[in-house]
């Protein structure tokens, strides 16, 4: 186990580097001066001049780059080019935002799909699965994007439940910001549900065809306590790894759901940022979502070669 | 089985039941404004960002004078002042018993520091220019500041109500970016990064107080979400309104009033005068006479916007209307080409950036150009993109862009300026005006020089920006026009 970890974490400092060079180098390239950004059409070029040499735009790459890999080791990120605040602290309250969106629409997503998978499993080829197949197969279809500003329709411009969005902060009290969250969770989570339900349907039908389902049933369960006992147990395995694809996707990708109920979450900070030419909030903010999803699949291998040791062997 | 199903649905419903308590209505003293850009920060005088004036102009931090709703320029923080006759020296009188939010006393000091301190050499102050000219700031007494001008200005009044020119203390100067500490009416209260910035009523303001108690800027880029969010009751107001196409469903609603009003916003077809072929004028005139500026206001502003044919606003008493001199002509457009040597026509480049008058009408543009023979290669840029290649690098034929500083016709006057435009007439004009303190003098020299830029074709000139937006119908004293880029929330109510 150990050579297997030791392996698994050097190349996981290996990605890192990587990903830090490869966004070092796209931010370098990016056209757009931060400085004239923030001064607009009327600034003087030597006013111009005199922002860059403030916000430290003019030191040579190298030691730009250094400068930020070994702030970041010690938790300086540096201060916004615009926001004039700590890059952590902007990147942290997002986080706290972010974060438990993700978790909000992972739980929804898992709570639906699993039984919903499990019933089309259990009384397949039944008018049931058809139906719930058709539903899932629409809810992978349509793009989240649409159905979201559905839900923004219906349930804040005519119903009044919710508000179209916004984020009224932590400080305003746990249930304030859930419910702030429900419509984009809904809307992150269905199409995630929709894939995980039929994952969980096909990966349980295909375990009740294994032998040893057909070994307890001859030895007396029925249909249901194999299934229950045995079967769901084992179908989880591809369901957890789709689970884990999921938390990375929905912690990075929700950008277009966080624009359309206008949520302060990562996607959002990374866009204006990017718009507003905030280089510095960019690069850390990129980093961190970088680091979360290589983690994440570390985190995913490791079990998996906890779970089951075949895998460690045929990688040694 | 079934019971865990229906555990899991109890579950479900039980977690989409508590997320519905009842929305909390705000009381009658407290607005939402809708607002489609964040500010980077607070500080009015660290940057250009328009976004950073909507929510601080006048509300939190003032100047010594201040633009009304209708753009003209009263006292502010300066009582009254003395122009010697000369034109060189003004005298502002300041008021008394006015205190920053922090409660330091507002005296002579912070006009001298904050005036001092845009024309320092490591100023980043984004209209630095408009202050150049002047040469010292003197302390006369704690209600008295003397400013002594390198020479006379006749514009410096109207500069200092710019928000670049708020007056600021020192000791909070450096943190005014994200604490702002200023004179007016409402004071800062918190900022939820990417969400909201609230204001309250400052209790101890030294001019007429503020009727609401808490105002919230709400911040939503996106236009179909400005849409729900309005639906929803989420905000009180929103202006501009980022969708135009929006505003008659929100009309034939009674829930809400829709806004129309003027902005200081000349929308252009900026053109590079020393690009070929544009260096000639005859191409530029051609070019003019090939737009149809009405086809331009239905199709991508759906009606709201005047024609102007000029880089002056039409709602300004000095404006004069030029349009009938660059009338769409297609055939006249074409002879013009013809006789510059181009009857087959040319090829540009045609930048957008990304506001929709410019997406929009850059698509009808090239259409009506297509017609007499030129064509575009359209590049759709972001902001950021727009400032690097048009406005630094000058690389571009042809580009849209609304300017909306006010009073802005003196960029004509700077030949490095991303049109290139170098006319030592133009110049003269600008430097007359810049003498001139006279009321009629300085109206028939902005007259000339609305007269000079049309004459020689400078830029294609479209139509002034409209201001509109949509307004709860309950709530009154918001500013139909945009002056500047500001939200005076000053004397904003609720009717009953």
């Amino acid at each position: 186990m150990l050579p297997f970890l030791a392996r698994r974490i050097g190349s996981l400092a290996l990605s890192l580097i990587a990903a830090s060079i490869v966004i070092f180098l796209v931010i370098e390239v990016v056209p757009g001066d931060p400085a004239s950004f923030m001064l607009g059409l009327n600034a003087a070029p030597d006013t111009v001049a005199a922002l860059r040499d403030s916000l430290g735009l003019d030191a040579p790459a190298f030691v730009r780059y250094w400068e930020w890999i070994t702030g970041m080791f010690r938790g300086e990120f540096g201060t916004s080019y615009t926001y004039k605040v700590p890059v952590g602290n902007l990147i942290a309250d997002r986080v706290w935002v972010s974060l438990p969106l993700t978790i909000y629409a992972l739980t929804l997503s898992t709570l639906i799909a699993f039984p919903v998978g499990v019933l089309a499993a259990a009384r397949r080829n039944s008018p049931t699965d058809v139906s719930i197949m058709g539903v899932t197969q629409l809810g992978i279809a349509v793009p989240n994007f649409w159905f979201a500003m559905l839900l923004q329709l219906v349930f804040a411009g005519i119903l009044r439940w919710f508000s179209a969005g916004g984020f009224p902060g932590w400080d305003a009290g746990f249930w304030a910001g859930m419910k702030a969250m429900t419509l984009p969770a809904v809307a992150l989570a269905l199409p995630q549900a929709s894939i995980l339900a039929r994952v969980m349907r096909s990966s349980l039908l295909d375990t009740l065809g294994e032998d040893f389902i057909r070994t307890a049933r001859a030895k007396g369960l029925s249909r249901r306590q194999a299934l229950w006992r045995h079967a769901i147990r084992n179908a989880l395995i591809p369901v957890l790894t789709i689970i884990g694809l999921q938390f990375s996707f929905l912690l990075a990708g929700a950008i277009i759901i966080e624009r359309i109920f206008y949520f302060p979450g990562m996607g959002s900070l990374i866009f204006q940022a990017i718009t507003q030419r905030d280089l510095i909030v960019v690069k850390s903010a990129v980093m961190l979502l970088v680091f979360a999803v290589i983690l994440v699949t570390f985190l995913v291998d490791v079990t998996y070669a906890i779970a089951d040791p075949r895998l460690r062997r045929a990688r040694s | 089985m079934q019971s865990h199903i229906r555990t899991f649905a109890i579950a479900g419903v039980l977690a989409v039941s508590t997320a519905l308590t009842p929305a909390a209505f705000a009381a009658d003293t407290e607005v939402t404004l809708g607002a489609q850009l964040e500010p980077p920060n607070l500080d009015p005088t660290g940057g250009a960002a328009a976004a950073i004036d909507e929510v601080t102009y006048s509300n939190v931090f003032e100047g010594l004078t201040r633009f009304t709703s209708d753009g003209s320029v009263v006292p502010g923080l300066a009582e009254s002042w003395e122009i010697s006759d000369d034109g060189k020296v003004y005298t502002f009188k300041l008021r008394e018993g006015v205190k920053f939010h922090d409660g330091s006393d507002f005296t002579a000091e912070d006009v001298k520091f904050s005036l001092d301190r845009i024309n320092a050499e490591e100023s980043t102050n984004a209209q630095k220019a408009l202050y150049a000219d002047i040469e010292s700031v003197e302390v006369v007494d704690p209600s008295t500041v003397k400013v002594t001008l390198s020479k006379p200005n006749g514009s410096i009044l109207f500069n200092l109500a710019w928000g670049d020119a708020v007056i600021v203390a020192p000791e909070t100067a450096a943190t005014n970016a994200t604490n702002p500490v200023g004179t007016g009416a409402f004071k800062f209260d918190d900022w939820v990064e990417g969400d909201h910035i609230d204001l309250v009523k400052n209790p101890d303001y030294w001019g007429e107080p503020a009727k609401l108690e808490k105002v919230t800027f709400k911040f939503i880029s996106d236009p179909n979400a400005a849409f729900a969010a309005v639906m929803a009751g989420d905000v009180d107001s929103f202006m501009p309104f980022p969708a135009p196409e929006n505003l008659a469903q929100f009309e034939a609603d009674p829930r809400f009033n829709v806004v129309v009003g003027s902005t200081e916003g000349e929308t252009i077809l900026s053109t590079n005068n020393k690009q070929p072929p544009f260096d000639n004028p005859k191409v530029r005139e051609a070019l003019a006479h090939a737009i149809d500026r009405s086809a331009i206001i239905d199709g991508a502003m759906f009606g709201y916007g005047t024609p102007i044919g000029t880089h002056f606003a039409p709602h300004n008493p000095a404006y004069v209307d030029l349009t009938s001199q660059s009338d769409y002509d297609p055939e006249m457009a074409k002879k013009l080409l013809a006789e510059a040597g181009f009857a087959d026509g040319f090829t540009t480049t045609l930048k957008l950036p990304p506001p929709s008058y410019a997406r929009r009408g850059g698509e009808i543009i090239a259409a009506q150009l297509r017609d007499v023979g030129i064509e575009t290669e359209i590049s759709n840029l972001e902001w950021a993109q727009w400032l690097e290649q048009v406005f630094k690098g000058k690389d571009y034929g042809l580009t849209i862009v609304s300017h909306t500083e006010p009073m802005d016709i003196g960029i004509y006057a700077r030949p490095d300026y991303y049109f290139q435009y170098d006319s030592p007439e133009f110049q003269k004009i600008m430097e007359d005006l810049n003498n001139t303190t006279d009321p009629a003098k300085r109206t028939e020299l902005l007259q000339a020089a609305q007269k000079k830029i049309a004459d020689d074709y400078v830029n294609g000139y479209l139509f002034q920006l409209a201001n509109t937006g949509v307004v709860n119908a309950k709530l009154k004293g918001i500013w139909p026009n945009r002056p500047t880029q500001a939200n005076d929330m000053t004397s904003v109510y609720w009717e009953d």
